[in-house]
C-alpha cells in the first residue's frame, strides 16, 4: 500500500478577509454606500455640512474678542486678513456678557443671583435624585422664600414670617383635626390666610424693627438677561406644580361643576398663544385687580406664566394619574384610605414620579418661551440684544449676539434634555 | 403710600397700592425715586451704556424732574417702555412720567386721558434713503418699500401722505429701532421712515453715513412731549415748570457751571432771582424746596446744554437746533415767564 | 320576618349636607360655584371700576371705524379706508393662512427627518440628530429672527436684477425672482373670468371655485377608473390598462379649462422699486413659515421617530418575509401602525404652530396680532377690547383644530373587535 505523497498535516493559515470586507472599508461601505439613496444621501449630507463649515467657518476663525467698538473690530479684521475680509466681533460679547446674564443687576452683588443657582441645584436635589436623603426636602421647601430674599433683598424678616405662614396652618391642622376632620382642612385653609392678610405684616414691622437684619434691596427693573428668563422660568414651573396637581384632580372628579370649571381653565389657558398673556399681564390685568392696587411688572408676568404652565402641567399630571394601574387606586380603597389620603399616599407619589420627564419637558418648554417677555419690553437676553445694539459703539452688529443668547439656551435646554432622557431611561427600568 | 399685602407670599414686598389719581408728588417723594418711562434704545435720546445707566437727551428731562423733586438727578428709575405699551403704562400708574419720543395729538391728549405738559423736541417725520437709489425727493417714492416701526404716529402719516399723493408703497412694519434698522441697511427697504431726528441719529451709527441721505419733506409735525397722566395738575406743573425751567435758563445764560455762584445770592436780573429761589416763594406754589430750579438746572444743564451734550452738533448724531432754537434765535422753544 | 334594612326615614338635618356622602359633593360644588361665580364679581367689579376711574368704555364699536394704517400683505381686498374691524379680518386670515403652510412644510420636514434618523446610514442620522437637538433646544423666536435676517441679507436687492450686467437673474427661465424683499413669482389672469361673487365683506373668485370644481369632478372620474379597473380585475384575474385613461380624464378637463378661461400668467416685471405683476410672498412670511417649519419639524421628527419605534420589530420581519421591498414595508406595514402613535403629538404640534404664529411680531408679518392686537390696539387705544377679543379668536381657532384633528383620531384608531 502505497503511502500517499503527500498530504498535508498541518492547516492553512487564515487568510485575511478582503479588504473591502472589514474595518473601516467595510463599515463605511455598509454604511455609508449600501446603495443608489444611500449613496445619494451621503453625499448630500457632506456637501450640506461642507456648505456651512465653509460659510461660517471662515468668519469664525477670524474673530476679534479685544475692541471697544464695532468700528474698531471691523478695522483690526482687515489690518490681520487683509482689505476686504469680514470677521466675527466678539468684543461685544467680551464688554457686555455680564448684562446679557444678569441684566442690571449691580455689578458688586453677582454673588446674589450666583448662590441662589447654586442653592436651587442643592434644592433640587431631594427631588430629582432618589438618593439624597429625604431631610433636604425641607430645604427644598424653603428655597422659594430664600430665593425671593437674595434676589430682591430687604428683611429678612420677610420671607421668614411668610413661611411662618405654613407654620400656622400646620399647627391648626394638628390641634383641630382630632377635635372635627372638617373643621381641621376649612380652618388650615383660612387661619394662613388671615394670618398673611393681617398679622404678617405689622408682625414683620415689629420684629424688623427689634433687629434689622437684611440684603439692600433690589427692584424687579434691575432683573434682566438670563437672570430674568431663570427667574420667571423657575418660579413659573414651582408655582404652577401644585395648581397643575389640583387642576389634574379637578378634570378628573365626579364632580360635575368642579371638572367642567377645571376643563374650561385648562383648555382655555392652552388655546391662547403665551404672548397674548403676556400682553394680558402687562396692559390689563392691573384692570382686574382693584383700584390703585399696582403690581410689579415681572410679578405680574410671573402670574399669567403660572397660570399658562399650570394648564399644562395639568395634562402632564393627568397623564400620569392615567399612566397608574387601576389597581393602585382599588388597592387604596380597600385600605380604607379617604379620598386626600390615597391621593397624598398612594397615588400622587407614584404619578408624579411617572410625571417628571413631562415636567422637565414643560419647564424647557417654558424656559425658552421667556424670550417672548421681550415684546413687552422687559429686558431679556433678546430685549439686551436690541439695547445693546441701540448703543453708538455696536450700532449694527448682529450674529455674534444671536450666537451668544443661542449658544446659552442651547447649552441649558440641551442638558435639561438629556437629564430628562436619562430619567425616562432610569423609571422605564423601575417599572420592570 | 401704604402697603398692602394682597396675596400672602407673592405679593407682600412686591405690591405698592396708591399711585392712581392724586398724589404722584408724595408718592414719589415716599419713594424716593422717580419712575420715568422711555425708549430701550435709542441712540441720544434713550439707551443704557455698558454699566446698565441710562443715557440720552429724554433721560436728561428725567433727571432734570428728578433733581427737582428729590435733589439727585440719579435718583431715576428709567422703566423701558415698547411703543404699544408706553402710553398704558403711564395710565396705569407704572411710570410717574413719559419721555419717550410721544408725538403730541389730539386724541391722545383727549382720548388716552394723557397730559403733555412740554415739548422738548419739534420734529417731523422725514425719510432717509441711499444715495445710490438716485432719489432726490419723497415725491419720487412712488411704489418704493418703507421700513415703519409699528405703533407709531408714523403708520397713519405715512399712509396719508401716499394717499394724498397719489402713489403706492408697500409697508414693513417693525417692532423697533434696531430691527428697522438691520431691515434697512441689508437693503430690504428703499426707505426708512420716523421722525427726522431719530434718523438722523441712525445715520450717524452707519459706517458709510455720506451714502444715505435724508429726503428734504418733512410730512407731519411731530412735537415729541413729556407725557403724564390726567387728573394730577400738580404733577403736571412739575413736570411742566422744571422744563419750562430748563429752557428760561438757556435763554438767562445760567448754566450747569455758573448756576451755584448765581444762586449764590441775588444779582441783578430779577427774573434769575425768581428762577433760582433767590426772590420770591415760586419752589412753594409747586410744593417744592426753594432752589428747586437750581438743582434741575445742575443735574445736566440748560436745554441747550442737554442738547448739545446729548444730541447736538458736536456729538455723533449730529442735529441742529433748527425748530428747537429758542424763540429769540428763531426757534420754537419758548417758556412762559417766571413770575 | 323581614330584616331587610329599611332606608332610614329621619328627615332631613343640615349637619347631612357635610356628612351624608349623599350630598356631600352636592355641599362642594355649591361651595366651589358659589366661590367660582364670587371671584368673577370681583373681577368685573374691579374692571367696570377700574375703566369708569380712567374713563373709558367698554365698547367695540372701533372696529367699525376707518383703519387708516395700510397692510402689505392681504388675502382679501384691503386700503387704509377700511374699518378695523376688516383689518382683523385680514389679520385673522393671514395668521390662518401662516398656519397651514408651516403645518403641511413641518409635517414633511418632520417625516423626512424623523425617517432619516433612523437611517442606517451613519451621517444621515447623525446628521439629523444635531439638527433636532440644535434647533429645539433654542427658542423659536430666535430662529425667526435669524431666518428673517439671513434672507434679508444674503439675497439680492431688486436693484441687483437691472443694468446690463445684472448681479442677479431670476430663475425658473425667467419666471421666479428671488429677492430679499421676498419671493415673486407669476400670477394666474383670466382673459375671460367668471368674475366674482359677492359674499357680502368677501368676494370669491368664480374662476377658483370652477377650477376647484374640475379637479374635484376629475379626481372623483379617475377613482371611478380604478375602480372599474379593480372590479375587472377581481372578475378576469387581468388588470385592464388604464393608464392613459387616468392622464386624459386628469389632464382633459383642467387644459379645456384652461382655454375657456383664457388662463395665461402675469410674470413679475421690474418696475421702479420693486416687482410688479405676479404674487409676492413677503420675507416676513416665508421667515416665519421656514422657521415655524423647521422649529416645529424638529418635534414632529421625534414623534415619527417614537412611532416607528414604537411598531414591533417582528412587523417588519413579517413584512420583509412575505417579500416586501424594505421601502415597501415602511410604507405599507410600518407608516398606518405608526400614525396611530404619531397622530396625536401631532394635533399638539399644530396646536403649537398656530399658537406660534402669533409670534409674526418679530419680522413684522402683519397676523392677527399685529393688525388687531398691534396696531388697532395701539391707534385706537383700546386695549381691553382688542386683547378679549384677540383671545377669544384664539382660543375659537384652537378648539376648532383640537376637535377636527380628534375627529380624525378616532377614524384612524385601532378598531378593536
Amino acid at each position: 500500500m502505497a503511502d500517499p505523497a503527500y498530504v498535508r498535516d498541518q492547516m492553512l493559515p487564515p487568510q485575511k478577509a478582503p479588504s473591502t470586507e472589514v474595518g473601516t472599508p467595510r463599515w463605511i461601505r455598509e454604511n455609508l454606500f449600501s446603495g443608489p439613496l444611500n449613496t445619494f444621501l451621503t453625499v448630500a449630507a457632506l456637501y450640506a455640512v461642507y456648505v456651512v463649515v465653509g460659510t461660517i467657518g471662515p468668519w469664525l476663525s477670524r474673530s476679534v474678542w479685544n475692541a471697544s467698538t464695532l468700528q474698531e473690530c471691523r478695522a483690526i479684521v482687515e489690518a490681520t486678513y487683509g482689505a476686504g475680509k469680514t470677521g466675527a466681533c466678539f468684543a461685544v460679547i467680551n464688554e457686555r456678557w455680564q448684562q446679557i446674564l444678569f441684566g442690571f443687576y449691580p455689578r458688586d452683588l453677582y454673588w446674589r443671583p450666583t448662590l441662589t443657582l447654586v442653592l436651587m441645584l442643592v434644592a433640587l436635589g431631594p427631588v430629582l435624585f432618589t438618593w439624597v436623603p429625604r431631610v433636604f426636602l425641607w430645604f427644598s421647601f424653603a428655597f422659594p422664600a430664600v430665593a425671593f430674599w437674595l434676589l430682591w433683598g430687604g428683611s429678612v424678616w420677610l420671607p421668614i414670617t411668610i413661611l411662618l405662614g405654613f407654620g400656622v396652618a400646620y399647627v391648626v391642622f394638628r390641634v383641630l383635626t382630632p377635635i372635627n376632620g372638617l373643621l381641621g382642612i376649612v380652618a388650615a385653609i383660612v387661619a394662613p390666610i388671615l394670618y398673611w392678610l393681617f398679622i404678617c405684616g405689622p408682625l414683620e414691622e415689629a420684629i424688623h424693627s427689634l433687629i434689622p437684619l437684611g440684603l439692600h434691596q433690589l427692584y424687579s427693573d434691575d432683573f434682566g438677561g438670563f437672570l430674568l428668563s431663570t427667574v420667571i422660568g423657575v418660579s413659573g414651573i414651582a408655582f404652577s406644580l401644585p395648581i397643575g396637581i389640583l387642576l389634574a384632580l379637578g378634570r378628573q372628579s365626579d364632580l360635575f361643576i368642579v371638572k367642567t370649571a377645571c376643563v374650561a381653565f385648562i383648555e382655555g389657558f392652552r388655546g391662547v398663544p403665551l404672548i397674548t398673556l403676556l400682553f394680558v399681564a402687562s396692559l390689563l390685568l392691573n384692570y382686574f385687580l382693584p383700584p390703585g392696587t399696582e403690581f410689579d411688572i415681572i410679578l405680574r408676568v410671573i402670574i399669567m406664566v403660572t397660570i399658562f404652565s399650570a394648564a399644562y402641567m395639568a395634562e402632564v399630571i393627568r397623564g400620569g394619574l392615567a399612566a397608574l394601574p387601576r389597581g393602585q387606586y382599588e388597592a387604596a380603597d380597600s385600605l380604607g384610605l379617604d379620598y386626600w389620603q390615597a391621593q397624598r399616599l398612594i397615588v400622587m407619589p407614584q404619578a408624579l414620579k411617572i410625571s417628571i420627564p413631562g415636567i422637565v419637558g414643560n419647564f424647557i418648554g417654558l424656559f425658552k418661551d421667556t424670550t417672548l417677555v421681550s415684546f413687552i419690553s422687559l429686558q431679556d437676553p433678546l430685549q439686551l440684544v436690541s439695547s445693546i445694539r441701540a448703543n453708538q459703539e455696536w450700532n449694527g452688529i448682529y450674529w455674534e449676539l444671536f450666537m451668544f443668547v443661542g449658544f446659552l439656551f442651547f447649552l441649558f435646554c440641551f442638558s435639561m434634555s438629556r437629564y430628562s432622557m436619562y430619567l425616562e431611561g432610569k423609571l422605564k427600568t423601575d417599572h420592570r | 403710600m401704604k402697603k398692602t399685602v394682597l396675596f400672602g407670599t407673592l405679593a407682600a414686598a412686591a405690591v405698592v397700592a396708591g399711585a392712581a389719581g392724586a398724589g404722584t408728588l408724595e408718592d414719589v417723594i415716599a419713594r424716593g425715586e422717580l419712575n420715568c418711562g422711555s425708549n430701550a434704545g435709542l441712540a441720544g435720546f434713550s439707551a443704557p451704556d455698558a454699566n446698565g445707566v441710562y443715557q440720552g437727551f429724554d433721560v436728561a428731562m428725567c433727571r432734570a424732574v428728578a433733581a427737582a423733586v428729590l435733589g439727585d438727578p440719579m435718583k431715576v428709575k428709567v422703566v423701558p417702555l415698547s411703543s404699544e405699551t408706553r402710553f398704558t403704562a403711564l395710565s396705569a400708574g407704572e411710570v410717574d412720567m413719559l419721555s419717550r419720543t410721544s408725538t403730541w395729538t389730539y386724541s391722545r391728549d383727549t382720548d388716552l386721558k394723557l397730559d403733555f405738559v412740554g415739548v422738548n423736541y419739534y420734529d417731523g417725520q422725514g425719510f432717509m434713503v441711499k444715495k445710490s437709489l438716485g432719489v432726490s425727493s419723497a415725491k419720487e417714492l412712488d411704489g418704493a418699500t418703507v421700513c415703519i416701526q409699528t405703533g407709531t404716529t408714523t403708520e397713519l402719516n405715512l399712509a396719508d401722505y401716499f394717499k394724498a399723493n397719489g402713489m403706492t408703497y408697500e409697508p414693513v412694519p417693525l417692532k423697533d429701532n434696531a430691527e428697522a434698522e438691520q431691515q434697512y441697511s441689508s437693503g430690504a427697504c428703499d426707505v426708512y421712515t420716523t421722525d427726522a431726528s431719530g434718523l438722523a441719529a441712525t445715520r450717524a451709527t452707519f459706517a458709510d453715513a455720506s451714502e444715505h441721505v435724508l429726503l428734504p419733506e418733512i410730512i407731519s409735525k411731530e412735537p415729541l412731549a413729556l407725557v403724564v397722566r390726567h387728573g394730577d395738575d400738580q404733577w403736571a406743573d412739575i413736570v411742566r415748570w422744571t422744563f419750562n425751567a430748563l429752557l428760561t435758563a438757556e435763554e438767562l445764560g445760567v448754566t450747569s457751571t455758573n448756576v451755584d455762584e448765581m444762586a449764590a445770592a441775588p444779582g441783578l436780573n430779577p427774573e434769575i432771582n425768581r428762577l433760582l429761589g433767590t426772590e420770591g416763594e415760586l419752589g412753594a406754589m409747586m410744593g417744592l424746596s426753594k432752589d428747586w430750579a437750581v438743582k434741575a438746572i445742575k443735574a445736566g444743564g440748560n436745554y441747550g446744554e442737554l442738547f448739545e451734550a446729548n444730541i447736538g452738533a458736536s456729538t455723533p448724531i449730529g442735529l441742529s437746533r433748527g425748530l428747537n432754537a429758542l424763540w429769540t434765535q428763531g426757534g420754537l422753544q419758548y417758556s412762559p415767564p417766571f413770575r | 320576618m323581614s330584616t331587610a334594612i329599611e332606608a332610614p326615614t329621619t328627615s332631613f338635618r343640615l349637619g347631612m349636607l357635610i356628612y351624608d356622602t349623599r350630598y356631600r359633593s352636592l355641599t362642594i360644588q355649591v361651595v366651589f360655584l358659589v366661590i367660582l361665580v364670587a371671584f368673577f364679581v370681583w373681577l368685573v367689579d374691579n374692571t367696570v371700576h377700574n375703566l369708569s376711574l380712567q374713563g373709558k368704555d367698554f365698547d367695540f364699536g372701533f372696529l367699525f371705524v376707518r383703519a387708516g394704517y395700510d397692510i402689505n400683505q392681504t388675502l382679501v381686498e384691503y386700503t387704509n379706508d377700511s374699518t378695523h374691524g376688516r383689518a382683523l379680518v385680514v389679520g385673522l386670515l393671514n395668521t390662518l393662512f401662516l398656519a397651514f403652510l408651516s403645518c403641511i412644510l413641518a409635517t414633511i420636514i418632520g417625516l423626512i427627518a424623523g425617517v432619516l434618523r433612523l437611517s442606517k446610514n451613519w451621517i444621515v442620522s447623525r446628521l439629523i440628530s444635531v439638527y433636532i437637538e440644535i434647533v429645539r433646544n433654542v427658542p423659536v423666536v430666535l430662529w425667526i429672527v435669524l431666518v428673517n435676517a439671513i434672507m434679508s441679507q444674503s439675497m439680492p436687492e431688486p436693484k441687483d436684477f437691472r443694468g446690463e450686467t445684472p448681479a442677479a437673474s431670476m430663475i425658473l427661465f425667467d419666471s421666479v425672482a428671488v429677492t430679499n424683499r421676498g419671493v415673486y413669482v407669476p400670477a394666474p389672469l383670466f382673459d375671460r373670468g367668471l368674475g366674482s361673487l359677492e359674499l357680502g365683506m368677501f368676494s370669491v373668485s368664480l374662476d377658483l371655485l370652477a377650477i376647484i370644481a374640475v379637479i374635484i369632478a376629475s379626481v372623483w372620474g379617475y377613482r371611478r377608473v380604478q375602480a372599474s379597473a379593480t372590479r375587472v380585475q377581481h372578475a378576469t384575474g387581468v388588470r385592464p390598462v388604464t393608464w392613459w385613461k387616468s392622464v386624459l380624464i386628469i389632464t382633459l378637463p383642467i387644459v379645456a379649462l384652461k382655454f375657456a378661461l383664457g388662463f395665461h400668467l402675469a410674470y413679475p416685471e421690474l418696475k421702479g422699486f420693486n416687482f410688479n405683476g405676479g404674487l409676492q410672498a413677503r420675507n416676513s412670511l416665508i421667515a416665519m413659515w421656514i422657521a415655524l417649519s423647521v422649529y416645529s419639524a424638529t418635534y414632529i421628527a421625534e414623534n415619527v421617530r417614537a412611532g416607528v419605534m414604537a411598531i414591533s420589530r417582528g412587523q417588519t420581519e413579517a413584512a420583509l418575509a412575505l417579500g416586501l421591498r424594505s421601502s415597501m414595508a415602511l410604507r405599507l406595514v410600518v407608516l398606518p401602525q405608526a400614525l396611530r402613535v404619531i397622530v396625536p403629538p401631532l394635533i399638539s404640534q399644530y396646536l403649537s404652530i398656530t399658537k406660534n404664529t402669533s409670534l409674526a411680531i418679530a419680522v413684522g408679518y402683519m397676523d392677527l396680532r399685529s393688525t388687531l392686537g398691534g396696531i388697532t390696539m395701539n391707534q385706537t387705544g383700546r386695549e381691553m377690547e382688542s386683547m378679549l377679543l384677540l383671545m377669544g379668536i384664539y382660543l375659537t381657532i384652537s378648539l376648532i383644530i383640537s376637535s377636527l384633528m380628534n375627529v380624525y383620531n378616532r377614524s384612524i384608531a385601532l378598531k378593536e373587535r
